[in-house]
């Protein structure tokens, strides 16, 4: 299991530093704007849990019925959630290096199958490719949503979301790495299928968000990605590079 | 692209080397899908904010 072992090796190492480099650029992109669309969200009656605010001040009694709405607002069918402030950060952190190396085992087992990722200058192409499959095609059917957006059925977008990144994969891959006309056309047919099927979308398209801070978001979002996935790819290369260099399988001047 | 002519594992047959790899990308896919997709309550509020930002379907 050495291959194993060094794929997991060079994941985890990739996985934390852009995981962590990712979370720093979504705690000034990304996550203000969403606190923001909570402000809208809450004023709005809260997302999933609109019952709470159909609960209205009872006109007879004052000072109870004050109290009651603030603590129906809690929301307690959602189960446990990390405090707002620092708690919510450092699970923010945790879910970015998390997902980073799970993307990092992603990438490195991919690339080996190509013949591996050389230096840090193919990870940054190999990261490109990333951030088409992963941000770039899912995203452009279903645009990064703030709280309170409305949306379809969840199980029906992830579906699509799934479905969108395999294809992608695939059309990618047959377009990089096979010789063919015929299989390059069924690899552009790939890549747009997913969007002539079209995402699901919601029901009613009215937003409690203005129009203005979702945009803002979905372009945080996309440039956040991006500079993730060219860190994540440029340090597997780097580590890739130092770890078949240490074993004496690479020459130096590669 | 040149690709590096070098591997990670140095001698495994390619049948061992196939499933070492495809074992690696299913452990990032799991990882990946519990994080991102898991309908857990929990799971979710925890990782809220990263789900969001990542663009995955949320809520």
């Amino acid at each position: 299991m050495t291959l194993f072992r060094n794929v997991v090796f060079i994941a985890a190492i990739a996985g934390l530093v852009a995981g962590v480099v990712l979370a720093c650029m979504q705690a000034f992109a990304t996550v203000p704007l969403i606190l923001k669309a909570e402000v809208y969200e809450q004023a709005g009656g809260g997302h999933t849990h609109d019952h709470h605010a159909v609960a209205p001040a009872a006109p007879g009694s004052n000072a109870m019925s004050s109290a009651e709405p603030a603590e129906a607002a809690v929301p307690e069918d959602e189960g446990w959630a990390p405090a707002d402030g620092f708690e919510r950060f450092a699970f923010n952190v945790v879910a970015n290096v998390v997902t980073g190396i799970g993307f990092a085992l992603i990438l490195v087992a991919a690339s080996e199958f190509a013949g591996g990722i050389g230096n840090w200058r193919q990870g940054v192409f190999w990261g490109f490719a990333g951030f088409a499959v992963f941000t770039l095609a899912p995203n452009l059917g279903l645009p990064p949503e703030l709280p309170a957006m409305p949306a379809a059925d969840l199980t029906q977008r992830q579906i699509w979301w799934t479905a969108t990144v395999v294809a992608t994969a695939a059309g990618l891959g047959l377009l990089a790495f096979r010789k063919s006309l015929p299989l390059a056309l069924l690899a552009v047919a790939l890549i747009v299928a997913p969007h002539i099927v079209g995402a699901p979308q919601p029901d009613r398209f009215e937003s409690p968000i203005p129009e203005g801070l979702h945009h803002q978001f979905v372009v945080a979002v996309t440039l956040t990605n991006l500079v993730f996935w060219l860190v994540l790819g440029a340090v597997v290369g780097l580590v890739r590079g130092r770890l078949t260099g240490v074993t004496g399988l690479r020459d130096s001047l590669a | 692209m040149n690709t590096a002519s070098v591997s990670l594992g140095a001698s495994v047959s390619s049948q061992s080397r196939f499933m070492q790899l495809a074992l690696a990308a299913f452990l990032g896919v799991f990882v990946m899908g519990f994080v991102g997709f898991s309908h857990i309550d929990a799971v979710h509020n925890a990782a809220h904010d990263y789900r969001h930002s990542m663009g995955f379907p949320c809520h």
